[in-house]
């Protein structure tokens, strides 16, 4: 499908990459959590217009269902969670954010050759879409290595599911992509909320400043 | 006759982005202003500051040598004819193949080369610290702007600005993403270049956030005029090149008459105003960075460019 | 003409290298050598560049050497081209030498040696067998060797000229058993049978892998630099900037002979594994350069990143080769050319003004120098325009040959390899990132050396130097201006050569309007090196006029502003490291490990504060000190064969009477 319509589908998987890494880009953690609600609100963005041009309305409520429980719901339950249980406001990496991003741009590199060259006698727009796809999943698989604190690794996490639902969508004929897609956003929910109410004082690199308090010597 | 008339057109681009550069510097120092509430000072406020700055006597350092006397004509040689090498209201100038965007961003390059020298000459530490940083800065803009020059030349088959901005004017690609992540980048760098907020103040004066104003710190009179003019002429120059690759509308092709140069003029400074808008509530909005983060943002835009030039070399519809 | 004419000169040199021996420790004796150098190599200079100009070709064979072999010689255009690359920078050795060379201590130890060095080197260049080749290249490592060794008392020139020689000997033994698997089971050195004999594609792989290794350990590729920035700075200037900016360009002949030439139709990975040594050397040798505080040894460390610059080209060329494309092959070959070229210039150029820096202070260590430019201000403008024309800025020629290069980038995306597609974009962008921080190295070299503050008494005592030097100096300042301006002229003459193995060439740039460089045509990218030096300085012309004119008049000297803070001592002037300290931060931390560490004593303590930097040169620990390691122990082992009895030795040698038989039965 040529045109215009090949150029907007094009450009929102691109900027679904460019939000990725404008994602790895952040080491404050309410300013990872905006711009993952940006990844959330492009990612329906893309699957709306995938919807409009494919003439599957299925998808405007796999849309609809990124957009609400990415988009507002899960960002906000984490700020909330972030100001009552007092974690540390930075992300600290393994790595410097240079080696990271330059990593990133090298797994882009890598999912551009396989894709395009495995899938070298399908539909263009399809393959370079799932080209993309591969890029944002290996972006979020190497948020989730790189980062020490764990909001940061959840929300790589979500973000490669994004990658994923771009990849179902983009592929044209894909049976069941409303329910699956309704069943990883409820299987996201119970891992975030099972993260943080049984582990997050035990298993997080990054200290927990009341933690701190605790241990320090002199108590106001 | 048509050799004196492209000539004529030629010289008219060359006295037109002089004439414009303070212009565009007061526009952005008025809406910065009345976005924070304040008065600010008249647009035309630029022009008078050279004026006063050029019958001002020049007060040297005594240790300074002839390579500080000569570095504000070369930076301002420089930045001039990179500045007129760029279409502003007609492509096809006269004399505009003979630099393509590699050799413009290469003279701004030299520019940057001889005011960091200059910043070195009088041995004070302030010097050093300007052009120091600004040496860090340069050496990852350049790189981020040499990558945006690839993904630009690689959808529009050439590194010529005329050429290109041909080829997008007739919309033969469409929206590309190659085409996004390089306006992306562009921006990104030409906040760095300029020395715009977050990069460095450009209204400091405390010392230590500066890095432009540190490298110029001993220059005064007629040679801080033309330095000034220079950087004002630069940030006219990154405009103009966003507007005429990204916005080339309103760009009179090669053989117009005088209808077209004036529609092109009136669009030219059209486009000037609305980057001198967006430019101003941009610096109004975002904080200064450290300058330890700089490298980060930097690296980000070589990044963005070198995925656009990537995503080209991989596929020809990127 | 050609070979007949080139072969007498340099007979002359080795005749003037004995001659030396004994005018060595006469007074007239710098003067005689260098001089009667001077005119042998400009008439080599004037030879080839007419055989290059008129694309002939000559050959010629002698009777020395091995019976049956002969010496042959030849010059084609590719001989040509680096007979006058050799011989400009030799020519300008030469006549600086004249002025420098007398303030050489012992020049009995540096006087036979210049004339062999050249002459080795122009034999290389023209020798047409593998034998004759072979045996050049070693004199030209031994001459250049005794030459490091010149100035033997310090310790750090002995060891540099140790591991020198042992780099230079391996790299021997790399072209040595490269040439063995080209001349085949047949054995035939002669240059024309390896020609016409194509090797299997395993043998021309493995060919490439030991030229690689042979002529890149000259060149200074990474990882096989590690001996250049330590006896490159060692030599005597004059020889520093032959050994930089001459002898590394016939390690690239050496490559373009064996891989273009000899080697038969290359294969596409040949071009990547190239251009990534290529990219890796040019970032990883500006990098160094940033970090020293010698001044030469930061011209060494920037000739590796020249040397990895000119590698892409070479590597585009064999991509664009592999794949039937002609005409950008031409591209990236002369770009390669070119940047070889003006390397040679601007290089020797650089080493000729540490010489005069060095006579005047005797000292390289930048943070000793400054404020140079005051009692130097013939020097410091030459060093101006060479720091300026490698930093690769318009109109000068350093941008010319960078342009070149990254239209032949441009000019990738018909390469149809994936491992290509990837990997050419990536050593674009690390190409632009040298280039960046080439020009923040020569900022930090100029601005720490020759402006500001002197920081020592001798640093302002200097005085300019003596009137030869001077002339050399300008003259290739001088060329420099010229070359880039007039680009177009040197990519002509670099026409023949791609003639000769790609079968195409670029358009001719003489018939192009106004001078302008246009590669591939007009409408897809064209520079004008003239216009551009004319609109510049037309310009800056104009407004010194105009403020002039209308602007006040006059200059007043005052102390320095310095924010109101002024401070009488030079030592709170930026130093070398300081300047270098951003860029250290931002990219030294991966490479080099580079770690800082502050000591702040308590307040009221009367101890100074401490900075500490830690780097590592990790070549030097993962590769070589291993490598090194390694050999000892093994060494350590083998000694006891050393004390055996003799019924041992005898049985050793019955095993292997025993062994060879059973082969033989086999």
């Amino acid at each position: 499908m040529q045109g215009l319509a090949f150029d907007i589908a094009h450009l929102l998987a691109g900027s679904l990459v460019l939000v990725s890494f404008m994602m790895i880009y952040q080491d404050r953690l309410p300013a990872l959590i905006n711009v993952f609600a940006l990844h959330a609100i492009l990612l329906s963005a893309s699957v709306t217009w995938q919807a409009n041009i494919q003439n599957m309305p299925e998808l405007y409520l796999t849309a609809m269902i990124a957009l609400v429980f990415k988009a507002f719901v899960i960002p906000i339950s984490l700020r909330r969670m972030i100001v009552q249980m007092g974690i540390h406001r930075e992300i600290e990496n393994v790595v410097g954010i240079g080696v990271t991003m330059l990593a990133g741009i090298a797994l882009v590199a890598l999912s551009m050759v396989v894709m395009l060259r495995i899938t070298a006698m399908a539909d263009p727009l399809a393959r370079e879409d799932l080209a993309f796809a591969l890029s944002v999943l290996l972006l979020g698989l190497l948020m989730m290595v790189t980062r020490r604190n764990a909001v940061g690794q959840v929300i790589g996490f979500m973000s490669l599911e994004n990658g994923l639902i771009l990849a179902a969508t983009g592929a044209k004929g894909m049976p069941l992509v409303v329910e699956i897609s309704v069943a990883f956003s409820i299987l996201i929910a119970f891992i975030v909320i099972g993260i943080f109410l049984f582990r997050i004082r035990e298993r997080f690199d990054s200290v927990d400043v009341h933690a701190l308090d605790r241990f320090r010597g002199e108590q106001p | 006759m048509i050799f004196l008339r492209d000539l004529t057109v030629q010289f008219v681009q060359m006295g037109l982005v002089l004439l414009l550069a303070p212009l565009l510097t007061g526009v952005v120092r008025k809406v910065k202003a009345r976005l924070l509430r304040r008065i600010g000072p008249p647009l035309i406020q630029p022009y008078r500051d050279l004026l006063r700055l050029f019958r001002k006597e020049v007060v040297l350092a005594t240790n300074a040598s002839w390579l500080f006397r000569a570095v504000p004509y070369l930076v301002f040689a420089s930045t001039w004819v990179a500045a007129a090498l760029v279409p502003t209201f007609a492509t096809n100038l006269l004399f505009s193949w003979s630099g393509d965007l590699i050799a413009i961003v290469a003279l701004l390059g030299s520019g940057r080369f001889f005011l960091a020298l200059a910043g070195m000459d009088v041995g004070t530490s302030f010097g050093g610290i300007g052009s120091s940083r600004e040496a860090m800065i340069a050496s990852l803009a350049e790189p981020a702007m040499i990558m945006i020059v690839f993904s630009l030349a690689l959808i529009a088959g050439s590194t010529q600005l005329s050429a290109m901005a041909g080829y997008l004017l007739s919309l033969q690609e469409g929206l590309r993403v190659t085409l996004a992540l390089a306006l992306f980048a562009l921006i990104m760098v030409a906040i760095a270049e300029n020395g715009r907020i977050p990069i460095d103040n450009p209204a400091t004066h405390l010392e230590l956030t500066m890095v432009h104003e540190a490298m110029v710190l001993e220059y005064s009179g007629r040679h801080l005029a033309l330095i000034d003019l220079a950087a004002s002429l630069k940030l006219l120059l990154y405009i103009s090149l966003i507007g005429c690759v990204f916005v080339p509308w309103g760009l009179a092709p090669a053989e117009s008459d005088w209808r077209g140069y004036a529609i092109g003029v009136l669009a030219y400074i059209g486009k000037l105003l609305v980057g001198g808008i967006a430019l101003a509530v941009f610096e109004t909005f975002i904080a200064k960075m450290r300058v330890f983060r700089v490298p980060a943002f930097l690296g980000a835009a070589l990044m963005l460019g070198f995925l656009g030039a990537l995503l080209r070399f991989v596929s020809g519809s990127f | 003409m050609g070979i007949v004419f080139a072969l007498p000169c340099i007979l002359g040199l080795l005749v003037l290298s004995l001659v030396g021996v004994t005018l060595g420790h006469r007074r007239s004796g710098t003067a005689v050598v260098y001089g009667v150098s001077f005119v042998l190599s400009a008439a080599l200079l004037a030879n080839g560049g007419i055989a290059l100009f008129s694309a002939a070709e000559s050959s010629a064979w002698l009777p020395l050497g091995l019976p049956w072999v002969g010496a042959h010689f030849a010059i084609d255009p590719l001989a040509a081209a680096f007979l006058v690359i050799v011989n400009l920078g030799a020519a300008g050795a030469s006549l600086y030498a004249l002025g420098y060379g007398r303030h050489e201590k012992e020049p009995w130890r540096v006087l036979p040696f210049f004339p062999l060095f050249l002459a080795a080197m122009n034999l290389v260049i023209v020798a047409d067998d593998a034998f004759t080749f072979l045996l050049s290249w070693e004199f030209m490592s031994l001459a250049s060797w005794v030459l490091v060794m010149a100035h033997h008392h310090d310790p750090e020139n002995r060891r540099a000229a140790f591991i020198y020689i042992v780099m230079a000997s391996f790299g021997t033994l790399a072209l040595l058993l490269a040439f063995g698997l080209l001349a085949g089971p047949g054995g035939n050195y002669a240059f024309d049978f390896i020609r016409i004999a194509s090797p299997a594609p395993m043998t021309a792989g493995l060919v490439l892998a030991l030229v690689l290794i042979g002529a890149g350990s000259k060149a200074g590729l990474v990882p096989l630099h590690v001996w250049l920035p330590l006896a490159h700075p060692a030599a005597p200037s004059h020889v520093s900037a032959l050994m930089s900016g001459v002898m590394t360009k016939v390690a690239i002949y050496a490559f373009i002979r064996i891989i273009f030439d000899l080697n038969g139709l290359p294969e596409w990975w040949w071009g990547l594994v190239v251009l990534v040594a290529g990219a890796a050397s040019a970032v990883l040798g500006v990098l160094y350069a940033l970090l020293q505080n010698d001044l030469k040894r930061v011209l060494a460390y920037s000739t590796i990143e020249n040397i990895g610059f000119i590698f892409v080209g070479l590597g585009l060329a064999l991509a664009f080769q592999a794949n039937d494309l002609a005409s950008a092959a031409a591209l990236a070959l002369v770009a390669a050319l070119l940047h070889a070229f003006n390397h040679a210039i601007f290089k020797s150029l650089l080493f000729f003004g540490a010489g005069a820096v060095l006579t005047a202070t005797g000292e390289r260590n930048m943070g000793k120098l400054g404020g140079l430019i005051h009692g130097m201000p013939a020097t410091a403008l030459a060093t101006l325009i060479g720091c300026a024309a490698i930093s690769a800025l318009p109109p000068l020629n350093g941008f010319a040959s960078e342009w070149l290069t990254l239209q032949a980038i441009l000019l990738s995306p018909q390469l149809p390899q994936w491992g290509l597609k990837v990997l050419v974009p990536a050593s674009g962008a690390l190409l632009a990132l040298a280039a960046a921080l080439a020009a923040a190295c020569f900022i930090r070299v100029f601005g720490v050396s020759f402006l500001g503050r002197p920081r020592t008494a001798v640093a302002e005592r200097a005085r300019d130097a003596d009137p030869w030097s001077r002339i050399a100096m300008s003259a290739f300042a001088l060329l420099c201006v010229v070359a880039g301006a007039l680009p177009g002229f040197a990519v002509d003459a670099f026409a023949p050569v791609t003639t000769e193995f790609f079968g195409a060439q670029l358009s001719p740039q003489a018939a192009v309007p106004w001078l302008a460089l246009v590669p591939v045509a007009p409408a897809r990218a064209s520079y004008d090196g003239l216009l551009i030096l004319v609109f510049v300085a037309m310009s800056a012309v104009v407004v010194l006029l105009t403020v002039r004119l209308f602007g006040a008049k006059g200059v007043r000297r005052a102390p320095a502003w310095d924010c109101g803070f002024p401070d009488s001592s030079p030592v709170t002037q930026y130093t070398a490291e300081s300047f270098a300290q951003p860029i250290r931060r931002v990219f030294g931390g991966l490479l080099f490990h580079a770690r800082e560490s502050v000591t702040m004593p308590p307040p009221g303590a009367t101890a100074p504060a401490r900075i500490r930097v830690e780097m590592r040169d990790l070549v030097w620990d993962f590769l070589y000190a291993p490598l090194a390691l390694g050999i000892e122990m093994i060494a350590g082992r083998m000694n006891v064969l050393q004390f055996l009895t003799i019924r041992r030795y005898l049985t050793f040698v019955f095993l292997a009477l025993v062994t060879l038989l059973f082969v033989v039965a086999l």
